[in-house]
């Protein structure tokens, strides 16, 4: 009895997970469409690109400042048992650019704004001003949830490009200041070891992670139930489902990138 | 003081005798629990109605399901001549912007100022900013809150909220209007004003409504009073007169129990609609 009582809630959260998966799916769809097709709310591309990207900005230098430093710190310590502290550079620049920079971004942003979509249009749900709007005529998703997807594709290759460029700078710091290496070795290490292929690995990702964060949010905001509460509980699910899906895609995708371009390797 | 709101001339016009709203057969659940049971009526060009019930019963279900905010799991739904049970959501927004609909709470924006609330539909059809403002005006001024123009919902009291959102429902003039509890919460001063200012729109514009209330007096008040043009305010029918348009119904337990005139309903013999008027 107790058995077939707990294969019986398996079956039901099974059942929830697919029904989610699938409601994902069409919303996901859906809103992106929506951006190929008229009426496109531009000025609210242009308010999200604002609030998501250059609200971001000092949390994506810090971050980035802090981890690039992190890595020449530790890097500096193994490198060293092989006489080979030199290429810290390249060391930090790679990492940086191919995987902390967008991954990092991506997480932090996710902590901030997917969950500041999913509270603010979990508000939205609870005080019926989503119905509101759908009795005026104007469809919640191209309106809200649209202009919130494509500002964070577009805003976080941005916000990576500084991340990248803030670790990179913070590992210099480290080297110079702690270490009490040569900076001109390090930058020219960082450059001279960069190819295309990894450059193109680290700005294709966070299309993909913009994407996830946004979306998620917008997702959860918009299946709120039960007031105030309900709110919470969307918020949190937002930043905890959108982070792991993010490091997630990044396995999935530095596979499918690396297969591309081999010499990345 | 101006009663006169600006018409929506890019509406199509519903043939004179059709039903604005017509549910045939609607029955809802939400998982197991059933909201609505067949429920059948129609609502005539001109003709309000109020819809009566205790809280929980389903009069707002109800009044989603006839602006296609919620689809039903049976029956059919017409709204201003169209089928909407099983329409795409990407149809219906179109139909919607034909209708008005005040939510329980206002449902105001409140990140918008009370122009930009009363002129939504207005501003995402890119209309001249100089004929938002007049018929902002214009609305306000029917409702009575002109000086809240630049006002945030926030700063007004739950009685402006509601009105400022029959303002925002009645500036395209709409072909139906659906308020949902209007005076659900208020004081009495404030839900007579409300009522006054549903009883001016269905004399000035003779505009089909259904207004769901669990409150007798404000039910009583739509049947027993007209609006004076002259007066600029809402005055008793003579005494034995009622409003031969305004018309009720009664929920029990997501059924329709009761759907007559304001004397059936004082008449009628069911139990559960003489409990409720005792």
């Amino acid at each position: 009895m107790a058995g077939l009582m707990a294969f019986d809630r398996i079956d039901i959260t099974a059942k929830k997970i697919v029904l989610t998966v699938q409601d994902y799916s069409v919303f996901a769809w859906r809103a992106m469409g929506n951006f190929f097709r008229p009426p496109i709310y531009w000025s609210d591309f242009l308010l999200q690109s604002d609030i998501i990207g250059v609200g971001s900005l000092s949390i994506v230098m810090l971050s980035g400042l802090s981890t690039g430093g992190v890595l020449a710190l530790q890097s500096a310590s193994t490198l060293a048992a092989f006489g080979a502290t030199a290429i810290t550079g390249q060391f930090v620049s790679l990492t940086m650019i191919r995987e902390l920079g967008p991954v990092l971004t991506g997480v932090m942003v996710s902590g901030r704004n997917a969950s500041s979509m999913a509270s603010e249009l979990g508000s939205m749900v609870v005080t019926e001003q989503i119905d509101a709007m759908r009795a005026l005529g104007v469809d919640p998703l191209r309106k809200l949830v649209t202009p919130r997807i494509f500002a964070s594709v577009f805003m976080l290759f941005f916000l990576t490009i500084v991340a990248d460029a803030s670790g990179i700078l913070g590992g210099a710091a480290v080297t110079v200041f702690m270490n009490h290496q040569n900076g001109t070795q390090y930058f020219s290490q960082a450059y001279e070891h960069l190819r295309y292929p990894d450059i193109v690995q680290g700005l294709v990702k966070p299309l993909f992670f913009g994407y996830i964060l946004s979306s998620i949010g917008c997702f959860y905001g918009l299946r709120t139930t039960g007031g105030t509460q309900g709110v919470g509980r969307s918020t949190i699910q937002a930043v905890v489902v959108s982070s792991v899906l993010i490091i997630f895609v990044d396995f999935m995708l530095t596979q499918v990138l690396l297969a591309l371009f081999p010499y990345a390797l | 003081m101006s009663t006169t709101l600006p018409t929506n001339s890019s509406q199509e016009t519903l043939p004179a005798q059709a039903p604005v709203v017509a549910f045939q057969h609607v029955s809802i659940a939400f998982e197991e629990n059933v909201v609505l049971e067949d429920i059948s009526f129609s609502i005539a060009p001109g003709e309000t109605r109020v819809l009566l019930g205790p809280a929980g019963v389903g009069k707002s279900v109800l009044l989603k399901i006839a602006l296609g905010l919620l689809k039903p799991d049976l029956g059919a739904v017409t709204l201003l001549g169209n089928s909407i049970a099983r329409m795409p959501e990407q149809q219906l927004f179109a139909l919607r912007a034909r209708s008005g609909m005040v939510f329980q709470e206002g449902a105001l924006f409140d990140s918008l100022t009370v122009r930009d609330n009363v002129a939504y539909q207005l501003i995402q059809e890119r209309v001249p900013d100089e004929e938002i403002d007049a018929r902002v005006h214009e609305s306000l001024r029917f409702v009575g809150l002109e000086q809240t123009f630049s006002q945030y919902p926030s700063s007004l009291s739950g009685g402006m909220r509601r009105r400022v959102a029959i303002a925002r429902a009645l500036i395209r003039q709409p072909e139906l209007i659906l308020y949902d509890s209007p005076t659900g919460g208020l004081d009495p001063v404030t839900s007579t004003q409300i009522i006054s200012l549903l009883v001016k729109q269905r004399d000035v514009h003779r505009t089909p409504s259904i207004m769901v209330t669990h409150r007798l007096q404000d039910a009583f008040a739509l049947s027993t009073n007209r609006w004076d043009a002259e007066q600029e305010q809402m005055v008793p029918l003579p005494k034995g007169e009622i409003d031969p348009n305004t018309t009720y119904m009664m929920l029990e337990d997501g059924r329709l129990i009761f759907d007559g005139s304001l004397l059936e309903l004082l008449n009628s013999t069911d139990p559960f609609v003489r409990d409720f008027l005792a």
